[in-house]
Order: C-alpha cells, then structure tokens, then sequence
C-alpha cells in the first residue's frame, strides 16, 4: 500500500470520528449535560469502587453515583462504542503516518507534496514590485523531514491520551463531546501540520485554536473555565492579527504562500539577508513570531496557557503541552528560511523566548496548583524552543518539541492522575507521602521529572543540553542568553522536584476523609503513562550530543532527518567553524551540575528541612509576592488592555460618541427639522394661502347669488308673480 | 238699483285672484296655500263663466267644469304630497321645508 498518496486520510480519520461523535454521540452516551454538578475550583473526577461513605465531597459523589447508576454505567456497551472510534480513529490515523513516513525515508528526496485540489484559484493583485501575480492557495499536504516528526507526534502521544482520557473521563458527563472535541483537535491539528501553504496552515492553526476554546470552556458551568477559555481565545486571536498581516505581507512581496515555492523564492538569492537594519522580510519574521508567540504562549501573549488549566487534564497534556502550544514552534521552523535572511529577528526571536523561560520558571517556583507548575514550565520550555530558534538551531528546537511532548504528556498525565487519586484535589500542599500509595503514577512522575530536569540519559537532557551549546555556540547566540538559559535549567530541576516531594514524598498533608480514598489509576490511564515514561527515556537517544564521540553520527539521526527542512541552517552551522568537544563537555557538565543542585536544594528544602521555605517565604517576601502573583502580568493587562484600553478607551469613544457623533447626528436632526418649519410655514400660509383665498374669492362672488336661492317655494312664488307683474307693467305704461 | 254688469264680475274675479295670490305668497301653511290656489282657480273660473255669459257661448262654462275637475285632481294630488312630506318632515310649514335649493 502506498501510504504516500494517501495522505489525505491521516487528518480525515480522526474527522470521521468527530463527525459520528456529533453526529450521534448522544445516542450512544444519553448524559444530560447540566446534570452535572461543579463545586468551584474541583474538576469533577469522580471514582467508584470505594466505599462511599468515605466519599470526601459527599454531594458530588452521591450526586454522580445517582446521575450514573454506579458501576453499570461504565460498562454500557454503547459508550464502549465511544472508547473504540475515538481512539481507534487516531490509532489509525498513526499507523498511516508511520506508514508515509516510512516510505518517506526510502526516497531519495525527502519531499513528498499531494495537491488535493485548488481552494481559492486565481485572483490576479499587484504585488509590491508592480508585477501581478495571482493568489492561490491549495488544499494540498506536504509530507518533509519536519511534518513527519509532527504527525507523528500528534498522532502518537495523541493516541496515548485518547486511551488515557478513556479512563479519566469515565465518570464525566458530555463524554461523547468531550471526544467529539478531541477528535476535531486531532484533525486540525494535523491539518496545521500536512498543510502546503500558509492560508491552509492558518486553517489548521485557528482550528486546533476553535477546540483549545471549547476544551478549555469544557467545564462551561463553572464561570472560571467559560472565563478561562474565552481568555484564551482573545488571547489568541491578538497574535492571530499579528500572522495574517504577516502573510499578506508575503504575498504582497512574494506573491506566493506555498511553503516549497516560498523556500525556493527565499533561497533563490534575489533576496538578500537583512543584516542591518530591519527590511520588509524583518518586518514579515516579526509578524510571524508574533502569531508564534500568541499560539506558543510566548511573552507578551503567554497568560492564557496558565488559565488554559481549567480544562480536563488530559487536554491540558494533548492541546496545552504537547502539540498545539508548539504549533508556533513549528510555524517559525517552517519559516526557517525566512528567519535566516534577517538575523535582527532571530535575535527577538531567541531573546523573547530565553526571557519567557526564565519568567515562567521563577511563577513556576511558588506555584501551589500542581497543574499551574506545569503550565508554568510548559510557557519555560515553549521559551526554550523559542530560545533554540532564534540562535538558529532549528532542528533542536523540534527536537525539543519531540521529547517535550513525551515528558510533559506524561507529567500532566500523572497530574491527572493524581488528581484523580486525589478525588479532584489540586493544590499540592494538601498532599504529601503518596508514593506507596500510588506506585505507579510515582514512578513514571519520577521518570518525567528527571527527563525535565536534564539528567543525562532520559530526553529533556539531551534536547535541553542542546539548546544550551548552540546558545553559546552559535553565532547568534550569545553568553548572556546562555546565562539565561543554564539559571533556567537550575530553576526548572528545583520547581520539578518541589513539586514531586511536596506530591509523593514527606509526611502525609492530605485530608483525612481523602486519605481513605486514594487509589491507584486503572489501567486504561496506567499503561498509556508507562508507554510514554519509556519513550521519556529512549526519545532523547536520537539526538546525542556531537562530543560524545563514543557514538557514531547515526545517533544524531534526529539532526540528519531534519537537515533538508533547514538546508541553509547548516550553512551557518558550518560557519562556526571546528567544533569544539572539550567546551561541550564542559557546558554540558555546568548544565548536568547546576540541574543535580536544583534537585538537591529542593530535596533539602521540601523534604529535610521543610521549615527552611517559609522562613525564606518571610524574608523574601517581596520577591515571593512578585512570583506568587505571577509578576503582576496579568494586573497589568488587566490594568493597560482591559481597563485602560477597552473601558478607558470605551469611555473615550463613548464621550466621543455622544459628543460628536451623537452631535453631528442631533445637529443634521436640527437643521432638518428647521427647514422643515419654514416649509410648512410657506406651505401653510402662502401655498394653502393662495388656494384658500381663490376658494374664499369665489365664494364672496358666488354669495347674491347664494342668498336668492333659499329653497322656500314661497319666495320663488313671489318672484314668479313679481315677474309676471312687472311684465303686466311695462305692458301697461307702454 | 245697478244691474250687475260683467264689470262686477272681473272685479270679484280680480279680487278674488288677489285674495288667492296673497294667501299663496304670505301663509306658510301648506294647507291654506292649496286652499288659496282653489281660491285663484275660482277666480278664473267666475272669469270664464262670466264672458260666456255675456258673449252667449256655452265653452265658457264648459271650460269652467274642466277647471273645477283639475281643481279637484289638483287638491287630490296636493294633499297626497302634503301627507308624505308630513310623515317625513313632522311640519306643515312651507318655509320650513327648503328644500328646492342646489
């Protein structure tokens, strides 16, 4: 079978299966949506094989186990239905991209383009050197190096959390939509990653953003997940302004969206680099980045990520940490060619994303939500890749993403996991001490947390490490960046394993009537954790570090298949001339060092001296109130944007409105209800005038005669005899 | 004593004309109008009568009998309309029925 042409169903499976979801998924899971009932701040995640009398939120729980019939629920063979399609379809979806990526890898040229069919055909504009081009945009897929390692990672670790959410979500009302959903996710998500040009990219790209909305606002009783996902999709859509102006200024210069065209065009040498100064292709890369940074959660637009946590918790792990938040990520990879051309914006680019790292770290640091901490180091690393490809080091930022996606997947997973242990518990200072009860949930968090930290041999090590050499390596790197990047590191080890002592270890903090309760996860939530705790581990193997000579060039396969996506990015790889082993090693020991003290210091704060915390909490305590408030970013915006700008500015315009507008209105009503007097004066009295007067002439004319013609016979009598006697007269005088 | 001369004769007849001509001209009761117009076709009548006696002829007379039977078709008539126009005006009163205008 050839995969390669069939590429168009890896998106349309998972459609398919949102399509039935919609369709008729109400058949298959009959739930009345408003049946359920929210407490605030608790995701209803509710467990059933327990005693219920040790139920810790009695209503919920009695009120789900009515609403649900208990255990039978579960097992209505319809909804199995669900379990089925919905998974399946992204399981299908998978084993075609591994498919087309596999025969993508025999060809000699790693470039493989199906146009499907043209969607907007031949409108002819000016372009902005006066030759006329025509717009057209296809719905074709593009199947290189870089959108292969996205599909299958959408496709994947989205298989895994189908499964997952199979298990999490079993007790959860809208089961068939919360599917419905994810499915659609899938689909445009992919569509995001197969699309040829820009225009069917910015499909996929608003899609994923569409369905980030309706799973954020998932929970839509509770006010702040409506809120949360409403601010998500402002937030988004600021950026989105910032992209489509950046892609009409490329077909205004370049005349064309198509991502190989658009390449060619680039690297054809009529343009040349931006060195100095900031041209009309800087101002492009900055229009780009800048739809990057509201999509990737990059300062300035990152403060709807945190809110984003609202959602279920394995879409907080699909959509909030895996695929769709690095869709920017990949977007500025895919524009690779344009961002070598101007260096100025690899330097915004790469300084944004170190500054993003180093502020979501120290928000991480005292975070008490363990879903925030993540989010929180989600922003970090998404600044991270940033970082990665604002020196140039494109493929590292993907292989960022890459092995991101597993250990994050998995931390959020484990999250939920806990939190499902927990029954809906989320704030990590009521917990404490549930390693053993919770075994495996602990130890593939463990596997996570120490593939973010940068221990060497799990995945975040070898990324991350990565990112840290070319940032002082590369020519646009710089020491300062480095800097950045390496504290960012040391924070991420001490946040990480804040989180997990505060969450496993130590003495138990957790509520009594909880306590009875904990439980490990089924299986339908344990084996997908496990998979991806393995491929935590292995993930990183493809991209070994250049010094560790040990290993040959083919364990830096990762770098290899990447290369033809960023052709000339090794261009400038090769200008840095020799590399250098003994300075790698040395960075890389700094990193590994300064990550182990990360763990430690938090080791011996959260687990040794517990007290040591709180006392810094007090005489730190601006500096803690700075981070625990989450730098004031959003009081700030709430400040500038929300106030200042829409209801000072509505203000404003109001005051503008009634005094000008409103004025010119009621002015132009004056004037014509003025004319309108004199009018109807004139018609009144001169018009109406004249037409009375020669009625009231006529009358006065008409009245002797009037006055003759009384109607009384008599008086016509008398006229008669009168006649009759002045004739009688005047014949007798005569 | 005089003989009655055909003078006397125009001179009721005139007088009688005039009597008619005033009552028809000045009463407003409809009915002493009709009876004031016998009054005038008497008149005429003492006219006729009166020339055919002095001329000798009988067409005079004759003529006479022919008004006395239109007087009374007259007053037949006359009467017949002062009773529909009582029935819908309520009045006998000529001035009050104006209706011979526009």
């Amino acid at each position: 079978m050839n995969f390669l042409d069939q590429i168009w169903l890896i998106p349309l499976f998972p459609l398919l299966g949102a399509a039935l979801m919609f369709l008729f998924g109400r058949m298959l899971d009959p739930q009345p949506v408003s049946s359920v009932a929210i407490a605030p701040g608790v995701e209803p995640v509710y467990e059933h094989g327990h005693d219920h009398g040790h139920a810790p939120h009695p209503e919920h729980h009695g009120h789900a186990h009515e609403e649900h019939g208990g255990h039978g629920h579960h097992s209505s063979p319809l909804k199995k239905l669900i379990n089925i399609i919905c998974p399946g379809m992204v399981l299908l979806s998978f084993i075609f991209s591994a498919g087309a990526v596999w025969q993508l890898a025999q060809q000699t040229e790693r470039i493989h383009q199906v146009i499907q069919f043209t969607w907007i055909a031949g409108m002819p504009f000016h372009m902005a050197n006066g030759h006329i081009a025509s717009f057209q945009a296809d719905w074709g897929f593009l199947l290189d190096p870089l959108s292969s390692v996205m599909i299958l990672v959408v496709t994947g670790i989205g298989f895994l959390i189908h499964v997952y959410s199979t298990g999490y979500m079993a007790h959860d009302n809208g089961y068939y939509r919360f599917f419905g959903y994810l499915n659609l996710f899938v689909f445009f998500m992919l569509m995001l990653v197969l699309a040829n040009n820009y225009i069917l990219l910015f499909v996929g790209w608003e899609g994923v953003g569409l369905c980030s909305y309706l799973l954020i606002g998932f929970y839509f009783q509770k006010k702040s997940a409506g809120d949360a996902g409403k601010k998500a999709f402002v937030v988004n859509r600021v950026g989105d302004a910032g992209f489509i102006l950046g892609m009409l200024l490329m077909l205004s210069v370049l005349g064309t969206v198509r991502f190989t065209d658009v390449n060619a065009l680039l690297r054809s040498g009529n343009f040349a680099p931006e060195i100095h100064g900031f041209g009309v292709l800087s101002v492009m890369a900055v229009l780009m980045f800048f739809g990057a940074t509201g999509k990737s959660a990059q300062i300035p637009l990152y403060v709807w990520l945190p809110d984003a946590m609202e959602g279920p918790t394995p879409v907080s792990a699909l959509i909030h940490a895996a695929t769709m938040v690095t869709a920017g990520v990949y977007m500025v990879a895919r524009s690779a060619a344009l961002f070598q051309l101007t260096p100025s914006t690899s330097t915004v680019v790469a300084t944004v994303g170190a500054f993003t790292a180093i502020l979501a770290a120290t928000i991480a640091l005292v975070q008490t939500d363990i879903k925030r901490v993540l989010a929180y180091s989600t922003v970090s690393q998404l600044g991270y890749m940033f970082l990665a490809l604002g020196v140039g080091a494109y493929w590292v930022a993907i292989f960022h993403l890459f092995t991101h996606a597993f250990f994050k997947a998995l931390l959020f997973l484990d999250s939920g996991s806990v939190i499902h242990a927990m029954s809906g518990e989320q704030d990590m200072r009521r917990m404490g001490g549930l390693k053993n009860k919770i075994p495996i949930t602990h130890w593939t968090m463990f596997i996570g947390s120490v593939a973010i930290a940068g221990i060497p041999g799990l995945a975040g090590f070898f990324s991350k490490d990565e990112i840290l050499w070319q940032t002082y390596s590369s020519p646009l790197g710089s020491k300062f960046l480095y800097i950045i990047g390496l504290v960012t590191a040391g924070l991420t080890a001490f946040y990480m394993w804040r989180m997990m002592n505060m969450t496993f270890y130590g003495k138990s903090r957790v509520k009594p009537e909880v306590e009875a309760h904990i439980h490990e996860s089924p299986a339908s939530m344990t084996v997908p954790l496990s998979l991806l705790a393995i491929g935590s581990v292995i993930a990183g193997w493809l991209g070994v570090p250049k010094a560790w000579s040990l290993f040959g060039e083919s364990w830096r396969g990762f770098e290899h298949w990447l290369e033809p996506a960023f052709a000339s990015a090794a261009v400038v790889a090769a200008k840095e001339g020799a590399h250098d082993a003994s300075l790698e090693w040395v960075l890389m020991g700094v990193s590994v060092a300064i990550a182990i003290i990360g763990i430690v210091v938090a080791r011996y704060f959260y687990h040794n001296k517990p007290g040591i915390p709180d006392s810094l909490e007090q005489s730190l305590k601006p500096l803690h109130a700075l981070c625990a408030n989450k730098w004031y970013v959003d009081e700030i915006y709430d400040f500038l944007f929300v106030n200042g700008l829409c209801k000072g500015g509505g203000t404003v315009l109001g005051a503008f409105d009634r005094n000008v507008v409103d004025g010119g209105v009621n002015g132009a009503g004056w004037i014509t209800r003025f004319t309108a007097t004199v009018s109807m004066w004139w018609d009144t009295w001169i018009v109406d005038g004249l037409v009375r007067f020669t009625a009231f002439f006529v009358k006065m004319l008409s009245y002797p005669v009037c006055i003759l013609q009384s109607g009384r016979v008599q008086t016509y009598a008398f006229f008669v005899v009168a006649g009759v006697l002045v004739m009688f007269g005047y014949y007798v005088i005569r | 004593m005089h003989p009655i001369t055909e003078l006397h004769y125009l001179a009721l007849s005139a007088a009688l004309l005039l009597i008619g001509t005033i009552g028809v001209l000045t009463r407003r009761n409809i009915v002493i109008i009709l009876m004031s117009i016998e009054l005038i076709l008497n008149a005429v009548n003492i006219n006729l009568v009166a020339f055919s006696h002095v001329y000798g002829q009988v067409n005079g007379q004759i003529f006479a009998i022919f008004v006395i039977v239109d007087a009374v078709a007259e007053a037949a008539v006359g009467l017949g309309i002062l009773i529909a126009l009582f029935r819908n005006k309520e009045t006998v009163l000529a001035d009050e029925i104006d209706l011979l205008k526009w």
